[in-house]
């Protein structure tokens, strides 16, 4: 098994996605199919924007073991007060200055749920959220 | 299409020449998590959104050159960036839809 943790910068938007990015390079490594990859590497990079732009970053932890691989992303940010409408494609609490860059198109959860093969999101409003994604390798 | 082609067909310039790779599907959009949802692999990218997490999206997406339209010049960073990681960059004075027109014409796939 192989297990990776990576603090996210909440403050760093330049280098968003740099631990989406690492993990790409290592799975590349070890040799998974590069399909799977893409996979992961797009539903981690929305989970790791998503804790930039709403929670002042947070902790990305990823398990690869044979079968499978397990994303955990914890946050101590103002959580999610309605999962299902965040859930919705188009809805988004971005701020303007925040579109402007690109983000913030209402599509981060709903790519993770595209992607991963299973996804878990806990919330709790104002202490942070937590967001579980699996891939069947 | 190579990235030289791609170039000639927008009255482009190939301002870092990527992987030298054929690309024949292309995508247009600047909302960076649709790029990542919708974006086929392998492909090109139109876009008018000039900053350096244009070229994460491509790295994670496994996008081949992003075309960037409307004479915007990118900055040193998306530059640097796309140089690192081997993806095409070209400027285009053309908007996106003539770039898309004008891509079709040459063979992309719409």
């Amino acid at each position: 098994m192989i297990h990776l943790r990576y603090e996210v910068d909440g403050s760093d938007f330049v280098s968003c996605g740099k631990a989406s990015e690492d993990v790409k390079r290592t799975l590349k490594n070890i040799g998974i199919p590069s399909e799977i990859i893409r996979k992961i590497a797009i539903a981690m990079y929305e989970g790791e924007v998503n804790m930039v732009i709403h929670a002042n970053g947070g902790l990305a932890e990823v398990e690869i073991l044979p079968d499978r691989i397990t994303i955990v992303l914890t946050d101590t940010g103002k959580g999610i007060p309605d999962i299902p409408k965040a859930m919705e494609e188009g809805f988004s609490t971005a701020t303007e200055a925040i579109r402007e860059l690109g983000f913030g198109a209402g599509m981060g959860l709903p790519n993770m749920k595209n992607y991963s093969d299973d996804l878990k999101v806990e919330s709790r409003v104002g202490e942070g959220t937590k967001v579980t994604m699996s891939f069947i390798l | 299409m190579k990235l030289k082609e791609i170039a000639a067909a927008l009255a482009g310039t190939p301002a870092v020449e990527g992987q030298e790779a054929e690309i024949t599907r292309f995508y247009a959009g600047d909302f960076l998590s649709r790029v990542m949802g919708r974006a086929p692999e392998g492909c090109g990218w139109l876009t008018v959104m000039n900053n350096v997490n244009v070229a994460g999206v491509a790295v994670l997406a496994g996008i081949r050159a992003i075309i960037l339209c409307e004479g915007i010049q990118p900055v040193r960073e998306l530059s640097e960036r796309c140089r690192q990681e081997g993806i095409g960059l070209i400027t285009t004075p053309l908007d996106v839809y003539a770039a898309s027109v004008g891509l079709y014409r040459a063979g992309g796939e719409a």
